[in-house]
């Protein structure tokens, strides 16, 4: 029993970084620099809401109270929601949108790695189908760090103050606690220190070669992961579960 | 600002290993990196292929269409290059 709380309450952080980044990438759908990226921009949120489609439905089944992957994303209240404040920041400008989905990338990417050997089967299987879409979604962003950065000089300050903006919200991506302990003893999930580490790794290598730097201010905000979210979440959710608030089991 | 187009890239498919890479259309990238993202992004996504090439336009160098009669015509009088005046024996499928 005791595994199920934890696996449910871990199953949904996942997911609803997910569904709300998801939703985030949504928005720049008919909005994209060019129409190309456009396209780019709309697969990548595709990508990201059939994973939420994914954690979310197994996160029901988790909790055996028959709520479904809908349900679950969409009837329920900010403080409910266990994203990473990451995910529910702002698009800003291209560059922004870009520098939180490179940090999101990466991290996902050594997750989902090191999810593939996961004694909980669902979650492997999961993690395998997403590890695909999300190295393709890394080697997009990190390529858009690098030509923004090494490209003009409007397009490096811009994208030097989304690093500095967004910098702050990157520690929660290694987010830990008694949840994610005792999943880790149970093999389930992997520790997030050498996922950390590596990260930085490969964010800094990144970054360089964008001629960026990383800011020094080592000051850290975090609360998504328990349930605390910045102002924006609630602005998510009003779009995101209005249909289904004012129309209830509404379905097209 | 000046309004700098990114430049063009002709997109060319494969759809399937053993079969020729096939021209399925244009975009605007900014370099060949972004060019194959972008083709892997607006000619894939249905799953219509397995490998992608793509080259900048400038570099196709095209037959003029005014010397299409020059170029072409001429062939088409010349039936006897089509191995069309031969039997076929019996037994031989798929011709």
């Amino acid at each position: 029993m005791e595994k199920n709380t934890n696996l449910f309450e871990y199953v949904l952080r996942m997911g609803d970084d997910s569904l709300i980044l998801g939703h985030r990438v949504s928005e720049w759908c008919g909005h994209g620099p060019i129409l190309e990226e456009d396209i780019a921009l709309t697969n990548i949120s595709l990508d990201l809401i059939g994973q939420a489609t994914n954690l979310l439905e197994y996160a029901g089944e988790i909790e055996g109270k028959g709520r479904d992957g809908d349900a679950i994303a969409f009837l329920r209240c900010d403080r409910e929601y266990k994203n990473l404040l990451l995910v529910e920041q702002t698009n800003g400008d291209f560059g922004k949108t870009m520098m939180r989905q490179f940090f999101f990338d990466a991290f996902r990417r050594l997750l989902f790695e090191r999810l593939l050997k996961s004694s909980d089967i669902q979650l492997a299987a999961i993690a395998d189908k997403s590890l695909k879409e999300t190295k393709y979604h890394l080697k997009h962003s990190s390529e858009w760090m690098i030509r923004l950065g090494d490209g003009t000089d409007e397009s490096h300050s811009r994208i030097q103050d989304s690093l500095d903006s967004l910098w702050k919200y990157t520690n929660e991506l290694f987010f830990m606690d008694e949840v994610d302990f005792s999943l880790i003893k149970e093999g389930i999930i992997p520790s997030m220190d050498g996922i950390q580490e590596e990260w930085l790794v490969y964010v800094t290598s990144i970054l360089e070669e964008a001629t960026l730097s990383i800011p020094t201010n080592n000051w850290k905000q975090e609360g998504g992961r328990i349930g605390k979210h910045t102002e924006h979440l609630g602005f998510i959710l009003a779009e995101l579960q209005y249909m289904q608030r004012a129309y209830p089991n509404m379905k097209w | 600002m000046a309004n700098q187009e990114w430049p063009l890239w002709e997109v060319f498919i494969r759809s399937k290993q053993g079969l020729n890479h096939k021209h399925v259309g244009s975009l605007r990238a900014s370099d060949e990196q972004m060019a194959v993202d972008n083709a892997r992004d607006v000619y894939t996504r249905r799953s219509e292929g397995v490998s992608i090439w793509v080259v900048e336009s400038n570099n196709v160098f095209a037959s003029e269409p005014a010397q299409a009669d020059s170029l072409f015509e001429p062939a088409d009088s010349k039936a006897y290059r089509h191995p069309m005046f031969y039997d076929v024996p019996d037994g031989i499928s798929h011709m």
